[in-house]
């Protein structure tokens, strides 16, 4: 056993300890979604094991409306969007982008934290700088702590358009719906450093779920797997973190006052779920001179799909890539049709990325498969 | 989008702590992480630590191996 890899001595134990298991799993999180793709874990799981990819990538669950509002705003005098990279080539309500808007006039530029946003803001006061606010709880903090640093330094020309989701709404229309039966659940490593493992202790308390908290690396996945497997097969259903290196109990109790401190829980509109309840994340009062949609008179917009496209189908794990009649055609990496194949994170465009062999034999263009 | 890279902390000045990313150094937002010290490791997201990690990771993800299946993590060291 010593002269064998032991990454295929943990598959094969798997393969053959759950040959007989029938279970749909799924995980929530834009990073899992890439790692199961690369590794092709999700082809070497025995065959009655289906393991589906949540609404877990931030660009993708965000409405097209969203887009659309930032790029208006971005053809408007004096404003400069900033906005994390993976934004850039969405598609708002007219096939249109932001990369688009750029070509078009508009200012807009890529950084690598909020933090960076507001340092332009300071020392750019004649431009209003707005940065896109779009992310989970994990990203939530980060853009906190740009506003109270804005606050702090008296810089009055940075706001937020704010796109910030909380994940439990979302996932608990996913498991109130009768058309997706999920057997166990892969929760989202990073964003569980944030609000801590027992923020998911409602899964298997309130709907039986088997829970397990994982990291990104390959082995790591097979153990959440293993350990979700295990639980499944011995007919449990438990919260299990095996991330603890990185996730405690309680999370990060700075992120979370932070939150509290900055935002208000608010309606928050979801591709595939549309508006949920308490899904979204607004501004305190203190905080509301910085919110863009307030500062800017904002019109709310309507998201306008574009036809023929699964991604709200896709999200839900209702769908898979290869059932969308856009997908690898109309619908690649350098033209994406919807914003899952946008992001390296979007479902669409992991299983792009990583076809099997033959299709990318097939595929004419295989210069930019990772 | 969730991603965090872990790095390792080699300055502090004031809320601000440069972190080197196998030898790639960046300015990091320390005040999530406020009790960290010069040598910690961390997860770092979007240009903020969110969290101190040991150094020894690897090793915990193996210890998790041992309690879930005996003998098979043993081959990785």
């Amino acid at each position: 056993m010593n002269d064998s890899n032991p990454l295929a001595e943990i598959i094969s134990c798997f393969q053959t300890d759950f040959a007989a298991l029938h279970c749909t799993l799924m995980e929530v999180c834009g990073t899992h979604t890439h790692v199961i793709r690369k590794a092709a874990i999700h082809q070497l799981l025995p065959r009655g094991i289906r393991l589906l990819s949540g609404p877990g990538c931030p660009v993708c669950v965000t409405g097209s409306a969203y887009i659309e509002q930032a790029i208006r705003l971005s053809q408007e005098p004096k404003v400069l969007i900033t906005t994390f990279g993976d934004l850039l080539k969405v598609p708002g309500n007219h096939n249109n982008s932001l990369t688009d808007a750029r070509a078009n006039g508009g200012r807009i530029k890529v950084v690598y934290t909020p933090l960076d946003a507001v340092e332009i803001a300071r020392t750019h006061p004649n431009l209003e700088v707005i940065f896109l606010g779009v992310g989970f709880e994990t990203t939530a903090p980060v853009i906190a702590l740009s506003l109270q640093t804005a606050r702090q330094q008296g810089i009055a020309n940075f706001t937020i358009l704010p796109a910030l989701k909380v994940l439990r709404p979302a996932l608990e229309a996913l498991l109130t719906d009768d058309s997706i039966n999920l057997d166990g659940l892969i929760a989202p490593g990073h964003l569980s450093v944030i609000t801590g493992a027992d923020a998911f202790g409602y899964l298997p308390e309130k709907y039986g779920l088997p829970t397990v908290i994982t990291g990104f690396k390959t082995a790591e996945i097979w153990l959440g797997l293993t350990a979700l497997a295990r639980q499944i097969k011995a007919g449990q259903a438990k919260l299990e973190n095996m991330y603890p290196q990185a996730v405690s109990n309680a999370g990060n109790l700075a992120a979370q006052k932070l939150i509290k401190q900055v935002f208000r829980v608010d309606d928050g509109e979801w591709r595939g779920l549309g508006v949920l309840p308490g899904s979204g994340l607004g501004f305190d009062k203190e905080y509301l001179r910085y919110d863009a949609r307030v500062r800017f008179q904002l019109e709310p917009l309507q998201s306008v799909e574009p036809p023929g496209c699964l991604c709200g189908m896709i999200i839900l794990g209702k769908s898979e890539p290869e059932e969308c009649r856009h997908f690898g055609r109309t619908c690649r990496p350098e033209h994406p049709v919807g914003p899952c194949m946008v992001s390296s994170e979007g479902t669409c465009a992991a299983h792009f990325y990583y076809r099997d062999r033959r299709a990318r034999e097939d595929d004419e263009d295989s210069s930019y498969l990772g | 989008m969730c991603l965090a890279i872990p790095g390792e902390l080699i300055r502090i000045t004031g809320d601000k702590g440069e972190v080197s990313f196998s030898g790639v150094c960046r300015e990091v937002d320390l005040r999530l992480v406020p009790e960290a010290v010069v040598g910690d490791y961390l997860l770092v997201h979007a240009g903020c630590a969110i969290q101190i990690v040991p150094a020894d990771e690897a090793k915990l993800t193996l210890e998790l191996w041992n309690q879930i299946m005996p003998g098979v993590a043993e081959d990785e060291r």
